[in-house]
């Protein structure tokens, strides 16, 4: 085996956090729940100005609310959500009557009705995506987190009941937090932080909020999938842990302008964010290699607003926190790669369906989740100013000669601080493209995602000839894998891997440098362990079967872009 | 220094460096603004401020010569490096401590940089496409700028330096960089284009001179018109699949910066690469003909580095490889020649 130059991290599951803020009533999120009505109507107030900005003249702006009745209406018809509020037909009809009657109208008055119908969309956008934050909801949802699901798991773990009450594991035992949290605790005292997380598993969300609360850290506040909200269970949780609603039909302009501000403004009254920057969940189960750039826009400009504005004492910097959570096994799996299969393979058209659309299904899937899905690991990255470099434990920017940056002077031209909507676009994609190098390099490389990647690019080599999608219908029974030789492949796959860890190129758990059988053993009975048809097996002779090469495929991904294939 | 605009934030533009195209376009710039001119050494900084003269041309009095790059940077927002690339790396670590993120610079050398050590000596090294940096991702790896452009089109020192008409593309990711280098370069003798394709743009700037050696070449053999357009069209679709292979989008290839200064450095003895194919052509010795310039011919060091660099990708680039047997020794220009004419590419156009 390679020489292991960095001792991978070992996780103290013991370990606990202080809160860092203890009076909660200084929490952002709660000054921020409290000023609820204040905050909207200056949301409000700012969407229509940028709207107005954007579509300056009378006819541009009518033309823009003809454009959004007709997509809301083509939306509510043809997927009705359970979430959708009961007078939606008659709000879009009412809109629909008064942009005829515009028609009639005198045209200074057509300016002001016109206005006023901009108003009224906006504010049903605002007051849709709007948290409704709780703090007493928020500690007992909290509570049956942290409770509730450490108790599921003793009880599912020691198969009886009667151990439902006893404290022998916690959530702390299966959640491992591993990388700079004690740097993530200061920043977000010193100032408004931003943790963008991968985003593998609808349970996520859930996830990253217990890792916020375990690490002593206030909560944030983060936009959450309207479709989430047609669960009930899920829609509680959310609306308790700080979520705003974010729908990812409706992308007609003044929706967007709305959900932009209400994050941009948010984030400049410090509110700590969360943004999952891939938009969905990965369907092929790779790490996100392209960001959905919106949200993440809005950090950058509400930090050149922050600039601009410039009070003393205002917590003014923003700070990014890339964060990848490592799952053995992801229940959705099977659908989610089912699901990227078809939309690659056939551009078919494809209409979002949720599995767990029912509160009783997604308590069996939380079950199953906390219970069945051995230890997941939360890996927290180094601190980001929005400009893609590295801040030190006190928020200053430092570049790769040691030296601080005045991120100001980003923003500067010709002296002053402009606002250039063009440029700072630019920053979200160069910010983008850092955050991804950073996904890929605090990963902690699992023996699961090993063994899936080393087997599946076995078959591939074999197969050379074949493409993706007839490897993936190769027959199951042609598919056995010798030991020995699956052995050679892996020990010089994980050979690459200690390589990358040594330059720091990615991170490993503690597993992954034990004797080799057992490395091997423990990835092949971890990897998607619960599905029904298993992605890896051994068989009676102890060669590597698979039972779904879909599911294989799946976890494979898990390892792409490393280009360790290249070493096989 | 004298500040004589109407606008109020009027901070000096640096050049930096004083060769035959760094001073033409600190000339250019002096028309519009006041401009800081860098030459490394120290002696010809000192030569141009008492002669006010710089490669037999006057300088425009708004131009302040200077060999203190620290200086540059605190004084000037905007800055053009315009330096051989074989100095660039040197010149971006002398630069990086001083430049901060708000600077913008537009570079205008048409050159390669291999980020590995000793690769000219050892030739069973490998080149990945990822070791060849261009100039604009140098600097963005090097130092805390940013705002990066680049400037390329047909544009000989010579003509630009008469005053005569000519046109330019500034390309930048950034709108602000682009609309600052029009608004810096723009006369009425002197058009600027603005393009969003960086890469594309600096490639067209760069492997064009590829083309120029070996028009040169035909040229110094005693060829006429009917050659150069062959090799201009083929040479063109080289440059294509050259680019498409680093990266860069086909469109930048056709534009000014492209085909428009693919034709001027191909029929014209002001252009350096042009005059070191001429030379070959006629029998002279590469050293010899390297010797004897006064600036560099970029074009033999991109030809030595996209042909270590194609090895290791599936593309042939017929012209490039046979320039390079030519300068290395294993082929006489006649038998380059012959090659090119007996090479299977039976295709016009296949890029498109």
């Amino acid at each position: 085996m390679r020489k292991v130059k960095r001792t991978p991290q070992v996780i103290d599951t013991s370990k606990t956090y202080d809160p860092i803020l203890s009076d909660n009533k200084v929490w952002p999120v709660v000054k921020l729940a409290k000023n609820r009505k204040e905050f909207m109507e200056r949301v409000i107030e700012e969407s229509v100005r940028r709207v107005k900005k954007l579509r300056p003249n009378l006819n541009a702006l009518i033309e823009e609310l003809e454009l959004t009745r007709y997509r809301e209406k083509l939306r509510y018809k043809t997927n009705p959500w359970k979430v959708h509020p009961e007078d939606e037909v008659i709000f879009w009809n009412g809109v629909k009557s008064r942009l005829l009657d515009l028609e009639n109208d005198e045209k200074k008055e057509k300016q002001e009705l016109a206005d006023q119908i901009l108003k009224d969309i906006v504010s049903r956008y605002v007051h849709e995506i709007t948290g409704n934050f709780k703090p007493s909801h928020y500690r007992l949802a909290r509570r049956v987190i942290t409770f509730g699901f450490a108790r599921l798991l003793n009880a599912a773990r020691i198969k009886k009941f009667g151990s439902f009450w006893r404290g022998d594991l916690t959530l702390q035992d299966k959640i491992q937090i591993t990388g700079e949290t004690e740097q993530l605790r200061k920043l977000a005292k010193i100032g408004t932080v931003v943790v963008v997380p991968t985003h593998f598993s609808n349970l996520d969300s859930i996830l990253i909020g217990w890792v916020i609360h375990t690490m002593g850290l206030p909560p944030f506040i983060y936009g959450a999938g309207l479709n989430l909200f047609n669960m009930e269970i899920f829609a509680y949780f959310m609306n308790s842990l700080g979520a705003y609603k974010v729908d990812r039909r409706k992308r007609n302009l003044i929706y967007l302008q709305s959900l932009r501000t209400y994050s941009s403004m948010a984030l400049q009254d410090g509110s700590h964010s969360l943004f999952f920057p891939g938009g969905t969940r990965s369907r092929s189960g790779k790490i996100e290699t392209r960001l959905k750039l919106g949200l993440l826009g809005t950090a950058i400009e509400a930090q050149r607003i922050n600039y601009e504005m410039n009070e003393e004492g205002r917590h003014n910097k923003i700070f990014i926190v890339p964060v990848v959570t490592n799952y053995n096994f992801v229940l959705e799996a099977p659908a989610l790669i089912r699901n990227y299969l078809e939309r690659k393979g056939q551009e078919r058209y494809y209409m979002e369906s949720d599995r767990y659309d029912k509160s009783g299904r997604i308590l069996k899937f939380l079950f199953e989740f906390f219970t069945k899905g051995n230890n997941i690991s939360v890996s927290i990255g180094k601190g980001l100013d929005l400009f893609g470099n590295y801040v030190n434990d006190e928020g200053m920017s430092i570049d790769t000669h040691g030296n601080r940056i005045n991120t100001h002077d980003y923003f500067l031209f010709r002296g002053g601080i402009s606002a250039d909507a063009q440029r700072e676009e630019e920053y979200t994609r160069m910010l983008s493209e850092v955050i991804v190098r950073e996904y890929h390099r605090i990963n902690r490389v699992q023996s699961s995602h090993l063994v899936a990647f080393t087997a599946f690019q076995m078959i591939r080599k074999k197969h050379k000839n074949l493409d993706l999608y007839s490897v993936l219908r190769l027959p199951l029974d042609e598919i056995e894998i010798e030991y020995e030789e699956f052995k050679k492949a892996f020990s010089k796959m994980r050979n690459r891997v200690i390589d990358l860890f040594n330059n720091g190129k990615v991170d490993m758990a503690t597993h992954m440098t034990e004797d080799i059988d057992n490395v091997i053993d423990l990835g092949i009975s971890n990897v998607g362990m619960y599905h029904s048809r298993r992605p890896l097996l051994k068989n009676k002779q102890g060669n590597i079967i698979t039972q779904d090469i879909n599911n294989m495929y799946y976890y494979h991904n898990r390892m792409d872009g490393y280009e360790l294939e290249k070493f096989l | 220094m004298a500040m004589s605009s109407k606008n109020s934030y009027d901070k000096p533009v640096g050049v930096v460096g004083a060769g035959s195209f760094g001073s033409a376009i600190a000339n250019i710039l002096a028309k519009n603004t006041d401009v800081i001119l860098y030459a490394r050494n120290p002696l010809a900084a000192k030569k141009i401020s008492e002669s006010r003269k710089l490669h037999g041309l006057e300088l425009n009095t708004r131009i302040t010569p200077t060999n203190d790059l620290k200086f540059v940077a605190e004084n000037c927002d905007v800055i053009f490096p315009i330096i051989p690339s074989e100095n660039f790396p040197a010149l971006i670590d002398d630069l990086s401590p001083f430049l901060k993120p708000y600077h913008i610079l537009i570079h205008g050398t048409k050159g390669l940089i291999v980020s590995k050590d000793n690769w000219e000596a050892d030739e069973e090294m490998k080149i990945a496409k990822d070791d060849v940096f261009t100039m604009s991702r140098l600097i963005r790896e090097k130092t805390l700028a940013v705002r990066i452009g680049c400037l390329a089109g047909p544009n000989l020192a010579k003509e630009l330096a008469d005053n005569q008409p000519a046109a330019t593309v500034v390309a930048s990711h950034f709108d602000e960089v682009i609309s600052e280098g029009q608004r810096l370069l723009r006369n009425d003798r002197f058009q600027v284009y603005g393009s969003k394709d960086l890469l594309g743009i600096e490639l067209t700037g760069v492997l064009k001179n590829i083309i120029a050696i070996a028009a040169g070449a035909l040229s110094g053999m005693g060829y006429g018109e009917n050659a150069r357009a062959m090799l201009v069209s083929r040479g063109l679709i080289e440059m294509i699949y050259l680019g498409q292979m680093l990266g860069a989008n086909t469109q930048a290839f056709l534009g000014l910066a492209g085909i428009g200064d693919l034709v001027a450095t191909c029929s014209s003895k002001l252009s350096r690469n042009f005059t070191v194919g001429e030379r070959l052509g006629k029998g002279e010795n590469l050293a010899d003909i390297l010797n004897s310039l006064e600036e560099t011919a970029e074009g033999i060091n991109t030809i030595k580095i996209i042909t270590r660099l194609v090895k290791g990708y599936q593309l042939r680039s017929p012209i490039t490889e046979s320039l390079y047997k030519v300068i290395h020794g294993d082929m006489t220009i006649e038998e380059a020649l012959r090659f090119l004419m007996k090479a299977p590419f039976s295709i016009d156009i296949d890029f498109m």
